[in-house]
Order: C-alpha cells, then structure tokens, then sequence
C-alpha cells in the first residue's frame, strides 16, 4: 500500500518454524512500514503471533548456569567454520547471534536491501558483576544486492527471564 | 588415550608427578612443562592408552587422586572430523564427494576421473588464471562419427560459494557412475557432449580458503596493488558497466577495467565464442538463493526465446521440488533478483545460445554460503 508522503507499507503473513524442532510452525501477521526518503530510520513493524512459542525456559537455565560457571571469559572465531560446522556447546552461541542480527538487520534494511548473517566472525564473553551475560560480537552480514560482507560490531545483554538486549 | 586431571596437594606429590611425566614421557596439556607443575593447580596430562593403567597404579600408590577429564581421546578427535564412509568412498577410488575439497585435491581429482573413465572423459586446457594457474574443463563425450551438440555448465565462477564446484564434481561423478546402467544418461550422451568447468575461479577459490572465507571476485591487483579482484560474474561483455556494478575495486562487484579484462573471463569467452554454433545450454553454477534464473540481468525487456527458456525452467525446477521438496523461483534477474550487468549468462545469450541459466543452489540465507557438508549430497542428488 503506497501511502502519499509516508511512505510504503507491506502486509505480510509468515510462517514461523522453530529451527531446534523442525516441522513446529507458528503462524503470524506482520505489518512493516518503510518511511519515505529517510533512509537512516529503520522500518515501523508490527507482529501479531498466532499461537505460542514453546517454552525453552530449561535450556535457557542451563546455558545460563553453564555460562556462569566458566572460569574463563568465553572467546569464540568462525561460527560456524569454513566448512560449515558448528561445534555443539557453540550452538546457543550461534542461536544468539542469529538472533541479535535480526535486530541489527531490522535496524538497517530499506526496500533495496536483503541481508542475511554470513557468519559470527568473533565472540568474546564479557563477564558482568550484575545477573546479565554480556557477549561482545563481530557479525559479518551479508548484502544480497551490493553483495557486500560487512562486519558489524555488537554488544549483547541476555538473561533467562529478560531475553535478550543488542 | 585418556587425559586425567589432577590437583596435586603436597610438594612431594609434585616431584613424583614431574618424574612420572617425564620418564614416561606423558603429553602435559596443562601446563606445558613439568617445570610448571604446582601444588594446588590444574594439572592435564594425556596418558597414551597402553599406559593408562601403570600411570593410574602409580597415582593409586602415592595417594594422588585423580578425575578422569577425557575417558577417550580419540573418539573425541573422530566427532569433531566428520568423515563420510561407505559407498561414497568405493567409487572413484575413494573420493569423497560429501565433503568441501581444496583445489589441489580438485586438479587431482580431474587427473583421476580422466585415468578411471578415458573412454568417455578428456581434461582439456582453457586457460590461465591471473596468479598463472591452469585452468582445465573436463569433457564427458560417447565416442561416435557424428558431430555432437554441447551442453556447457561452469562452477565456481565466485570464490565463496563452495557448494558450486561441490555440485560439479558430484555431477560428473553421477553421470560417469551411471553411464552403464542408466539408459537416460547413455541416451543422452549418444546425441550431446558435457563440458564441465568444476572450477572457474581458481584463485579466488583459493583465496577462500586460505585466506578469507567470504571472499568472491578474482585475484588481479587494481590502483598499484592496493585493491583486489574483480567479480567475475559482472566481467563479460553484455552491458558491460551499465547496472548493477561498481567501478570502484574495493567494492564486491567491481566490474572491472574493461569488459573481459580478466584472464578468467576471457580464457571462458574465447572457448564459448569459438564452439558457440554447437553449444546447445550453458548453466553457470551459483549459491545461494535456489532460484533458476534467465536472461536478462539489465534489463527486464525479455529475451526472444522467453517462452520456451521459461518452460525448461519450470519443468527443471519441478523436477528438482520433486527430489526433497526445495522449492526453487524461476525467472529472469532483473525481474526476481537485482539489476546486474555483464554476467556470463546474459552474455551467452546474446551470442547466440539459445538456452543460458543462472542456477543459484541452497540455501535462502539460514546458512549462505558456508553451506554445512551434510547438505551438499541433498543439493547435489535434486539439482541432478
């Protein structure tokens, strides 16, 4: 729908799948306004879920847990690596990157770009004196149209009950 | 192999640990040295099976306990390297086609498909890349008196997109394979010839892998070598720097100093041109994105043979939903994908070959371009 001196607005109806238990799927309706001319604003978007997402309250505790208990500062390259795998106690690591780029994605898309995340270049644990983990990471997202990788920096917050913050 | 952990708690315990390690010559993963083995710190030490149970005795008999860290070594080595066994490794004297190959293993494998199979296949020479390396096709062609038509299909043509040259080989593979016993493939090899380039963009691919996974053009050094590598894909002369390029070399589809000034472009363009009243199809291989897509990229005005380009492709592309259910889009560039100028696909057309596709493989961006091994033999077995 062209909206005159607002800008253009999509109606779009998705189909959610739960990527740690395939065949799951949650339907939803979006509604995403893209602003006329000012391409440093990120699109107006609004969600309706129809359904529910399934609880992941006891590997959040666990990852949680796991996390907290390393001795160590958590540093991670390569995720997944040059031919694709992802070790397995990376996985939440990877799941949350994914995550966080979604925001960083949102953030920066017009209608002329399609961006996807190519890798987790780096990851450094950051550890925090209050109850949120901290991870510091170097995204390279990929631009389908420019065909660009570009890297981009990011902080992320996360805690069981609070989700996740970029 | 097993690796224990130890905290030892006296000094005496410190000195019998240093002299156990180094008179069996244990592997001390931490720390490094005997020397720097504390009391009340970590202590790993790898104990090589046929040792484990003396090393343990002798634990037992000073009173040093220990935790058992790594119960085995080696089945842990094993799970971080997946390696393919069974049928994949009878055929072609053990090449395994569900894995990413260097480019070294790629040439010897050409050398070694030509050896096994030199009643169909020839490697021929087309060119030279930029940093001099040779670039070879491999033709798969039935003995005959009868001129034959050619189906040309290229991989590899950008850097970072594995699972193209992945695609080539496992095609070749799946035709020679089967010649015997498949009468669909024998047919067709009666009436056409396959020239298959399992790798066009031989630095690049390289560069890939050494060097910077992502990376896409070639390899030819612009502005006094401060800049590298022109994208390949926006060389060749068809609009030539009218769309959908750059003509700044840091950018990723910089499109060169010229139409074809890359060796690469122009060893492909000499070859096309010279067969191109035989030449029947040309497939240039590509990721991601699963679409089959037709001419043109710089401008939707549609090519004269639309109709029928459009039908082989939806007839391919239902073929391959058939396989495992991947849906794949059909259409021309400028239509569902991006404005772009200067493609080998777009270019072959309008030489004069009547059918020219762009096949962009798995998947749709969950994993780009650093597409898992385990999909490479899904991708491969419905794009056949």
């Amino acid at each position: 729908q062209d909206i005159d001196d607002v800008g253009h607005k999509y109606y779009l109806e998705l189909e959610l799948e739960d990527v740690l238990d395939k065949g799951r799927t949650v339907n939803c309706t979006a509604e995403v306004l893209y602003h006329l001319g000012s391409q440093s604003t990120a699109p107006e978007v609004q969600v309706t879920v129809q359904g529910e997402l399934s609880s992941t309250e006891e590997a959040d505790k666990e990852f949680y847990n796991r996390i907290r208990s390393l001795e160590k500062e958590l540093v991670a390259e390569n995720i997944p690596d040059s031919h694709g795998n992802v070790p397995s106690e990376l996985e939440p690591i990877h799941l949350l990157a994914w995550a966080a780029s979604g925001y960083v994605i949102w953030q920066n898309s017009t209608e002329n770009t399609k961006f996807h995340l190519a890798q987790v270049k780096h990851m450094k644990q950051v550890k925090r004196s209050d109850e949120d983990l901290q991870f510091d990471y170097v995204l390279l997202l990929h631009e389908m149209v420019s065909q660009e990788v570009i890297p981009w920096e990011l902080t992320v917050l996360w805690h069981p009950r609070r989700g996740a913050r970029v | 192999d097993q690796v224990l952990h130890i905290v030892p708690e006296t000094f005496q315990q410190v000195q019998h640990l240093q002299l156990l390690c180094s008179t069996l010559m244990l592997d001390l993963w931490k720390p490094l040295l005997p020397e720097d083995i504390r009391a009340g710190e970590d202590l790993h030490i790898r104990v090589p099976a046929p040792l484990v149970q003396e090393v343990k005795d002798s634990l037992d008999q000073h009173m040093i306990s220990y935790r058992v860290l790594i119960p085995d070594v080696q089945k842990l080595v094993d799970q971080s390297m997946p390696r393919e066994r069974g049928s994949h490794r009878q055929a072609s004297g053990g090449y395994v086609y569900t894995e990413y190959h260097p480019m070294e293993e790629i040439y010897q494998w050409m050398t070694q498909i030509q050896k096994n199979n030199s009643e169909l296949v020839t490697q021929h020479f087309l060119g030279k890349t930029f940093e001099n390396r040779t670039m070879y096709y491999l033709q798969i062609s039935q003995p005959s008196n009868k001129p034959k038509k050619i189906i040309w299909m290229d991989c590899g043509i950008h850097a970072r997109e594995w699972i193209s040259p992945a695609f080539c080989q496992w095609f070749v593979k799946e035709i020679l394979q089967n010649y015997k016993s498949d009468p669909k493939i024998r047919r067709f090899l009666q009436n056409l010839d396959l020239y298959v380039l399992p790798v066009l963009n031989i630095d690049g691919y390289i560069y890939s892998w050494e060097e910077d996974r992502l990376w896409r053009k070639n390899r030819s050094p612009y502005e006094n070598g401060t800049c590298y590598g022109t994208d390949l894909n926006r060389n060749f002369n068809s609009s030539w720097g009218s769309v959908g390029v750059s003509f700044n070399c840091s950018s990723d589809v910089f499109c060169g100093s010229g139409p074809e000034s890359e060796p690469e472009t122009r060893a492909v363009a000499q070859f096309i041109k010279s067969k191109k009243s035989d030449i029947l199809c040309y497939l240039t291989i590509h990721s991601y994105g699963q679409l089959i897509l037709t001419p043109y990229g710089s401008t939707t005005k549609p090519p004269s043979n639309n109709e029928e380009l459009m039908q082989v492709a939806k007839e391919a592309a239902a073929a391959l939903t058939g396989k495992y259910g991947t849906s794949y889009r059909v259409g021309s560039t400028a239509l569902i994908l991006y404005s772009n100028s200067g493609s080998s696909r777009d270019w072959v057309h309008t030489i004069g070959i009547p059918l020219s596709y762009t096949f962009e493989l798995r998947d749709t961006g969950t994993h780009g371009f650093i597409l898992p091994p385990n999909q490479i033999q899904p991708t491969c077995e419905e794009t056949m």
